[in-house]
């Protein structure tokens, strides 16, 4: 099976939510974001990994350091998903809104 | 009426189910209604600029049911499942299956809880389980046209509330 590489892979799973937080106002290097993790430094080198795959970040050189940047175009696939699909059935609980009212008009009308 | 009651929407990420949440100014028999009378369920479900027709809706428990969704090209988009459960005014659940997928057996499974909230207000929760993390994202794309993405959102808005818009 081939490994799924996308935005809702990498957001899957709650460490690397945690590693887009951190590093999403300022780029870190890979040391400094594991500093922050109980989990193993290979561990946190593996989600990166994975992040850079699914596009969600990017490393960059300095000099001898690399740092891990955070790219949120890709995040707006993910909102705007969800959102749509609000949406459609915000719309639909809009003509629902009315047809209770009607419902209840009719009820007073009986009493 | 006052302001618009909000649509919820959670779909937490890596996982098979979903969540729609919606308050309603009515008492909770009337809401039950609306969603279980299939003279009043044509009247408001499905997307807008399609019409909705009930081909079969067998009453209470066990009962078969098979909508569809006409599109104004005419072309016919069929949902259908049988009902597990009809506890008026409380709960209805049911299982679901969209016709129009590449194979059989992509079903859902849909429970809609209807709250009494004090002053004659219902609260509806409707939980959708899927077979597979896929079979969910799929079933919210497919209620998304594909568009130009041309506003930034910000990251801690979308994460900090591991995407519960609404």
């Amino acid at each position: 099976m081939q490994t799924r590489r996308d935005v809702f892979q990498a957001i899957a799973d709650p460490t690397r939510r945690e590693i887009i937080n951190l590093i999403a106002y300022q780029s870190l290097n890979l040391n400094a974001i594991a500093e922050n993790f109980e989990v193993s430094r290979p561990a946190i080198s593996q989600h990166i990994k994975i992040l850079t795959e699914c596009g969600l970040i990017v490393i960059k050189k300095q000099g001898r350091e690399r740092y891990c940047e955070v790219r949120l175009g890709q995040l707006n696939e993910v909102s705007q998903w969800i959102e749509r699909y609000r949406q459609l059935w915000d719309r639909q609980f809009g003509r629902l809104d009315d047809l209770l009212e009607e419902m209840k008009e009719k009820t007073r009308k009986k009493k | 009426m006052a302001t618009k009651n909000q649509t919820k929407v959670v779909a937490e990420p890596g996982r098979q189910e979903l969540f729609i949440t919606r308050e309603f100014e009515a008492p909770r028999e009337l809401v039950f209604k609306a969603f279980t009378d299939p003279d009043l369920l044509t009247r408001w479900l499905g997307p807008c600029d399609m019409t909705m027709r009930i081909d079969v809706m067998e009453p209470g428990d066990g009962g078969y049911w098979r909508f569809v969704h006409i599109d104004q090209k005419g072309n016919e988009y069929g949902f259908h499942g049988v009902t597990h459960e009809v506890a008026a005014p409380e709960r209805v659940i049911r299982t679901f299956e969209f016709e129009g997928l590449p194979e059989k057996g992509h079903v859902a499974m849909e429970t809609a809880i209807f709250e009494a909230l004090p002053g004659d207000r219902t609260r509806v929760t409707v939980q959708s389980v899927f077979r597979s993390v896929a079979d969910r994202d799929g079933m919210v794309q497919s209620g998304m046209e594909r568009g130009v993405v041309d506003s930034h959102q910000k990251l801690d808005e979308i994460l900090a509330t591991e995407l519960q818009l609404g």
